[in-house]
């Protein structure tokens, strides 16, 4: 067995942020993917925390990433009510159909 | 008082031109015509000083430009020379403004009309009244736009404004070397004050100047640069196309402008520098030859045209050419005897034919016409009494301006003086030929017009007919009066300084079979024209049908405006539409303004495709732009 150190973590942490960002652009259904999408960038800004935290033995980290889920949970909690508003408005989620930003 | 001769005519032309409008129509015929013929009054009074008390003056009005040693000023120089002309401008001005009245009465442009008339006036009074050759020049260029503007009066005729801006074109020529000539003058005398240089003149006579990379005597050059631009104006051979097409304006304006006054310029120009010609035999010899061939040529060409006013434009081309060739044999003096008389009956015969005109309802072309003497007696006769004028009849003025233009050019005794006599006296007889052709085709034989009946032809108003009336007393009794005055033996003392003689004329006679032969001519071609063209009219005809390649070419007139449409038209509209399309249209636009909008153009469509309003690509561009900062960061 091999000894799963820091690298491994940090390296499960650059892979599921680099999901995250990936699913952001190259996302073209759903809005719902790209909130999913911002809640594994957050997530593997949550590893890297701990993964520092136990690495250098300070709990701080440990207890940012508490800090991290909560406000995590109430943005998701947000961004899903925005969503629901939004389609009720003009009856789409689709990405590709929501591009008032243009003007 | 003086001044007034100058500035009435101006003072009329702004009224009517700028107030017009307000003052109306019949107001502003009334102060133009009013003021121009105070003018003339008084122009009759100064030359009548200038001959009785040899009144002479240099009234400087203001000074123009003062630029080193450059010094112009306006001013209005009274001499027998400008004195004479003064009374040719105001006296048939003052007369073509008062025949316009009726001439014009259908015209909704009237105050335009007679303020362009004052303009001109103004201008041409300027002219003869300098005393410098700017002056000079700002009259000349003057009476040009002034001649522009009224040959395209008539601006909805499409050939009115073609003929209008080919005088413009064929006069800047002319005008192109008659600058160079005053620059020439500038340069060699420092000065362009008449007195001035005139002085100058001996001290340069061997002076030489290397032009073109020929070496050629200063004082030539300078004459023939001159002389370029007496061409131009006065329609000389080459540059004489334009006069012809310049009938597109209305009739007094032709009797004006291109007939009495404008066209004059040139000669006056040639007279009026004669201190400076005297000095160059070369050049004079060669103003007797254009002058020559001009005379000859414009007289051929006035045998076969139909236009009336096109005859009479030819005739007047050719007459120009008496005169220069007068001046080139020397006999200045006569150049403006033949100049003053010719004014009178030129003018008379233009407004004449503008009478004939307006009686047929503007008809030009003779072979419709015909038949009408009964119906017009007063114009009939007095365009006959012109006629008899210009063809020399004797005892009438152009009897002793022209012939004695034939016997100057007879005593010079030299070759070109010889041809000149012979070319004049056969020109005489052609004169006679086809001015008689004129009167007997539009007053006798059958009528031919089929548009407007007989009955309906009608005599011109009094308005019209009574400058007709004054001008031929002037067509009859100018020569006599004033032949001892102009070029009586003691000559001299009425031109005094005005015109220089190198050597004094020959006072001698020609012999007298000599003197006999052109009234002879003159005589004889009335019957020969009366049996052309009234009794045995197919005779021309058959005459026309043998000689079919010299009437075409007669026809044609020589062929130059054909030959100038090969030589310049052609070539300058190909180079203009180069330069239009490929220089301006793909260089200068293609990277200029044009190219450059465009390029903004295309950049901008570029940007707006940024401005998506995906979310996911705003997302993706600030990643892009984090990370860049990030890694700028990091590798510093």
């Amino acid at each position: 067995m091999i000894d799963i150190g820091l690298g491994h973590y940090l390296t499960l942490g650059a892979v599921i942020f680099s999901i995250g960002v990936i699913g952001i652009f190259l996302n073209r259904k759903n809005i719902i993917v790209i909130l999913m999408s911002i809640e594994l960038i957050l997530l593997a800004v949550n590893i890297n925390l701990v993964a520092f935290s136990i690495y250098l033995g300070d709990l701080a980290g440990q207890v940012f990433t508490l800090f991290i889920l909560t406000v995590a949970a109430a943005e998701a909690a947000i961004g899903l009510a925005i969503i629901v508003v939004y389609f009720r408005n003009s009856g789409t989620i689709r990405v590709e159909e929501i591009d008032k930003l243009k003007g | 008082m003086e001044l007034s001769i100058i500035f009435l005519p101006l003072i009329a032309s702004i009224i009517s031109g700028f107030f017009g409008k307000y003052i109306g129509d019949r107001n502003s015929e009334i102060v133009t015509s009013l003021l121009v013929s105070i003018s003339a009054l008084l122009s009759i009074f100064v030359l009548y000083q200038v001959i009785v008390n040899q009144y002479e003056e240099n009234i400087v009005i203001a000074t123009w430009i003062s630029s080193g040693s450059l010094d112009v000023n306006w001013s209005m120089l009274i001499d027998p020379l400008s004195a004479v002309m003064l009374v040719v401008v105001t006296s048939v001005s003052a007369l073509v403004h008062i025949y316009s009245i009726g001439y014009m009465s259908h015209d909704p442009h009237k105050p335009r009309f007679m303020a362009y008339l004052s303009l001109f006036t103004f201008a041409m009074l300027m002219l003869v009244t300098s005393d410098n050759f700017i002056q000079l020049f700002f009259g000349w260029e003057g009476v040009g736009l002034c001649s522009y503007f009224l040959i395209g009066f008539w601006f909805k005729k499409e050939s009115a404004n073609a003929a209008a801006i080919k005088a413009f074109v064929v006069n800047r020529v002319g005008d192109f070397g008659f600058a160079l000539g005053i620059f020439l003058i500038f340069y060699l005398f420092g000065t362009v004050n008449y007195s001035e240089v005139f002085q100058q003149i001996p001290t340069v006579v061997d002076k030489n100047l290397s032009f073109l990379g020929f070496e050629v005597k200063a004082i030539d050059l300078i004459c023939l640069l001159l002389f370029i631009g007496a061409m131009g104006k006065s329609a000389q051979i080459l540059l004489h196309t334009w006069l012809p097409d310049a009938m597109e304006g209305p009739t007094p304006v032709s009797a004006l402008i291109h007939a009495a006054t404008m066209v004059t310029a040139g000669v006056f120009l040639v007279v009026r520098c004669s201190p400076i010609y005297e000095y160059s035999p070369l050049i004079l010899n060669f103003i007797t030859i254009v002058g020559m061939t001009t005379a000859f040529f414009a007289a051929t060409v006035a045998l076969v045209q139909t236009d009336i006013k096109k005859i009479i434009a030819y005739s007047t081309c050719s007459q120009l050419g008496y005169m220069f060739f007068a001046a080139g044999v020397g006999a200045y003096n006569v150049a403006m005897f033949h100049l003053f008389t010719h004014a009178f009956f030129k003018a008379l015969l233009f407004l004449g034919s503008g009478s004939v005109i307006h009686a047929f309802k503007d008809e030009q072309n003779i072979n419709n016409m015909g038949g009408v003497w009964k119906k017009l007696p007063y114009t009939y006769a007095l365009m006959i009494i012109g006629t008899l004028a210009l063809t020399g009849f004797p005892f009438l003025s152009g009897f002793y301006s022209k012939d004695a233009i034939i016997e100057f050019a007879y005593l010079k005794g030299n070759t070109t003086g010889y041809y000149a006599a012979g070319i004049g006296i056969i020109t005489a007889f052609l004169t006679s030929i086809y001015s008689w052709r004129l009167i007997f085709k539009t007053f006798h034989g059958d009528y031919n017009n089929k548009e407007v009946k007989i009955e309906e032809t009608h005599e011109s108003p009094l308005v019209m007919l009574v400058p007709l009336f004054i001008l031929s007393i002037g067509a009859v009794f100018a020569g006599f009066l004033f032949k001892g005055l102009f070029i009586g033996h003691g000559d001299n003392l009425f031109w005094a300084e005005s015109i220089k003689f190198l050597e004094p004329l020959s006072t001698e006679h020609p012999p007298l079979w000599f003197l006999l032969l052109t009234p002879c001519l003159v005589l004889v071609s009335i019957p020969i024209a009366y049996y052309l063209f009234v009794k045995n009219k197919e005779l021309p005809n058959s005459i026309v049908s043998i000689n079919k390649p010299l009437y075409n070419f007669l026809v044609n007139k020589w062929y130059f405006d054909e030959l100038y449409d090969v030589l310049f038209i052609k070539s300058s509209k190909k180079l203009g539409l180069f330069l239009w399309k490929f220089c301006d249209g793909t260089i200068i636009d293609g990277f200029g303004p044009d190219g450059i909008s465009s390029f903004i153009k295309k950049c901008s469509i570029k940007a707006t495709k940024f401005q998506s309003g995906f979310i996911y690509q705003y997302a993706f561009v600030m990643l892009l732009g984090f990370s860049a900062l990030l890694t700028f960061l990091i590798v510093k």
